[in-house]
């Protein structure tokens, strides 16, 4: 199994009621909150983090990109990932994703290959469409947004494994002469992880592509779905899938005391978390979902990844108490749920196997820490979990028979001799 | 859609390599009817009242729900030139035309390439040129809802608008204003609803009577276009009318209607 850190690189200074009042939303709250002094100091500290992880024992530490917005300072992961390369030793580099579109797919073929040949091949590319807000914060036309993702998608492969130079003229990118002269140490090329938000045009595509699809701190039961439609697709092309083609993140806060991983994990619904990336009018731009995803919208008119009413809102006064009130609310219900798992290694660990023996991941991505912890505090989480909750998860997927995806080939297990798939997804038993 | 379906018909005809739906109504004198960015309204009083005289031809734009997109159609002046070849296919030419905001804009995007297409021009709170002052209302920061909010100066007393757009959404309305706004991001994202070359290009139309309707408080397109368009078209009028917003034709559907039947007679 491969585990790795992560947490996005949030400015943990902002106001809360400044999100909420800016209609529960990270994404346009005035960038006039934002202190250099303490966004240098956060930075580093967060680079740090990363290699104290690999320290710990972490076979991985896992970066993401968000443009504009206080709930992420990594908007150019790549500056971030080249740093670690040559700071870290051992971990894998994982990026989760590059959002493809919205950038120039042969300055990505470089930095990529920089990073990978910098690391000694220790890079793990990801890419995603990126969130209906990073459209808007990149000005690139969300209408186009899957085609130019496949399109540039595409285009890296061939600017790593085509001998150059050649020209390109496709429909949304054009270059008249490729020929980088950095490409990636790994061959043909590094592993491909595909993160995402269980949307079922993308699991397809993973499937198809025979990339692992890493589902990104979603809720458990769609999550289930997916896995299974992965493997259906997969037979269908002709391998059977296992734990090496899928990963999971988890948010997991532990601390010394329960009381006080909770506390702390209430960081991870601040200013409403995940639910409060984006208003919908930024996260649904023009063109963004496909048709079928629209029909889907257009029945329940909720966001179905956090629940949020997507037509009637309206800009205006809003209730900043009642907002926290069902903030509360929402951290109890995911508390219960298990999509937070809060507190010490030895609690936290039966969840962590129960999601392990229902999923099934070969990557494992811990997610620990989001809102204003301190530094201290975020460093006694990764000591906790890289001291006591990896040896017990290095055990349970030895158990278990969870290989990652550098212990397993991606792609390449064959399908039983009756051409009907395996099950993928373990038996799901009360935690 | 229709507040009363006897009054017009619609087909879909083989056309410019597509399949392209028509709504048409009336006797007479053709008027080409360019749709808004998020679609063809609904059938509305002056549609009908123009139609006691004129044979209005309205077509539901490739891309926006009934007729299907057109791949290569992905900009204005793509789209104009399509409309150019369904005028050309259609023996329409030349025709009557008036455009609505987006549909203004290609309006005058067909002109200025090639003004004998039309034989009078009417636009309507046209986008297609940048505001001296203020800005072209960016459809794409907000839901469907709130830009046709802001679309009507005094909603309260605009009943049609209320009938058109009040009450709760249904998933039809929301589904028919995602496919509007995703082929209008097709069009028009970037430059936002305008296209710099426009202004200089009707410098040189000559010929084709052009009428200008604007509402006064506009919130959408900013009047300050309306002075561009009449600079750049010799011979232009404009009328501006108070208390109205970016949709005269229904807040102020009697004065509009009487402009049109004057301008068009």
């Amino acid at each position: 199994m491969h585990i790795m850190s992560f947490s996005e690189r949030a400015y943990i200074y902002v106001p809360e009621d400044e999100i909420i009042k800016n209609g529960s939303s990270y994404f346009g709250v005035p960038n006039t909150y934002f202190d250099p002094q303490k966004g240098s100091k956060l930075l580093n500290e967060y680079l740090d983090e990363r290699v104290y992880a690999e320290e710990l024992g972490f076979d991985g530490v896992m970066l993401n990109e968000h443009h504009q917005t206080p709930f992420c300072m990594g908007s150019v992961m790549d500056v971030e990932a080249a740093i670690l390369a040559r700071i870290t030793k051992k971990v894998k580099i994982v990026l989760l994703g590059n959002p493809l579109p919205v950038g120039d797919p042969l300055r990505l073929a470089e930095e990529l290959a920089m990073i990978d040949m910098i690391s000694g091949g220790r890079l793990v590319p990801g890419w995603v469409r990126g969130a209906g807000s990073e459209q808007i914060a990149n000005n690139i036309n969300p209408a186009f947004n899957r085609e130019r993702f496949n399109e540039a998608h595409d285009f890296v492969i061939q600017a790593w494994t085509k001998p150059g130079p050649w020209r390109y003229e496709g429909k949304h990118y054009h270059y008249r002469f490729v020929n980088p002269w950095v490409l990636p140490l790994q061959k043909p090329h590094p592993q491909i992880w595909i993160p995402g938000l269980i949307s079922p045009e993308t699991v397809i595509w993973c499937a198809q592509h025979r990339y692992p699809y890493v589902a990104l701190a979603t809720a458990l039961e769609p999550t289930v779905e997916m896995v299974n439609l992965y493997a259906d697709v997969a037979a269908q092309m002709g391998y059977q899938a296992g734990p090496e083609n899928f990963g999971y993140l988890q948010n997991v806060c532990v601390a010394e005391t329960e009381e006080k991983a909770r506390e702390l994990a209430k960081g991870f619904v601040f200013g409403g978390g995940f639910g409060a990336f984006a208003r919908a009018e930024w996260m649904f731009p023009p063109g963004y979902n496909s048709k079928e995803a629209t029909k889907r919208l257009a029945k329940a008119f909720t966001d179905p990844r956090t629940g949020t009413e997507i037509i009637r809102y309206t800009q205006g006064a809003v209730d900043v108490e009642e907002v926290k009130r069902s903030i509360e609310k929402n951290f109890q219900s995911t508390l219960e749920n298990g999509l937070i798992i809060a507190g010490t290694p030895k609690t936290v660990l039966a969840r962590i196997r129960f999601m392990l023996e229902t999923l099934r991941p070969g990557i494992f991505g811990i997610w620990y820490h989001h809102g204003p912890m301190t530094a201290e505090e975020r460093r006694t989480c990764l000591r906790l979990l890289g001291q006591e909750v990896l040896p017990a998860m290095r055990e349970m997927a030895k158990e278990l028979d969870l290989p990652g995806p550098y212990e397993q080939k991606p792609g390449i297990r064959p399908l039983p001799a009756s051409g009907k798939r395996d099950p993928v997804v373990g038996i799901a038993t009360a935690a | 859609m229709a507040t009363n379906p006897q009054e017009w018909r619609e087909e879909t005809v083989r056309v410019a390599g597509t399949d392209l739906t028509l709504l048409q109504s009336g006797t007479g004198q053709p008027v080409l009817v360019l749709h808004e960015e998020l679609g063809h309204p609904g059938w509305l009083r002056w549609h009908a009242e123009l139609a006691r005289n004129h044979t209005v031809i309205l077509p539901l734009h490739p891309g926006f729900g009934k007729s299907p997109r057109v791949e290569w159609v992905r900009g204005i002046r793509d789209l104009a030139g399509f409309y150019a070849r369904v005028l050309r296919e259609r023996n329409l030419r030349p025709v009557d035309v008036i455009g609505f905001s987006m549909g203004g804009w290609l309006a005058a995007e067909m002109a200025a390439c090639d003004a004998a297409q039309f034989r009078r021009m009417v636009l309507v709170a046209p986008t297609g040129i940048k505001p001296s002052q203020g800005e072209i209302m960016d459809l794409f920061t907000v839901t469907a809802r709130a830009y046709l909010d802001a679309s009507v100066h005094d909603v309260q007393n605009t009943p049609e608008f209320a009938k058109l757009y009040g009450g709760e959404q249904t998933p039809e309305q929301f589904e028919a204003w995602e496919d509007a706004r995703a082929e209008t991001a097709r069009l028009a994202w970037q430059p936002y609803m305008h296209n710099p070359s426009l202004g200089p290009l009707l410098e040189g139309v000559v010929g084709l009577p052009t009428l200008l309707i604007w509402g006064k408080q506009d919130k959408v397109v900013p009047v300050s276009v309306a002075e561009v368009f009449k600079k750049s078209i010799p011979g232009a009028q404009l009328v501006v009318l108070d208390n109205c917003g970016h949709r005269p034709e229904v807040e102020k559907q009697a004065e509009f209607t009487q402009q049109l039947q004057r301008f068009l007679a």
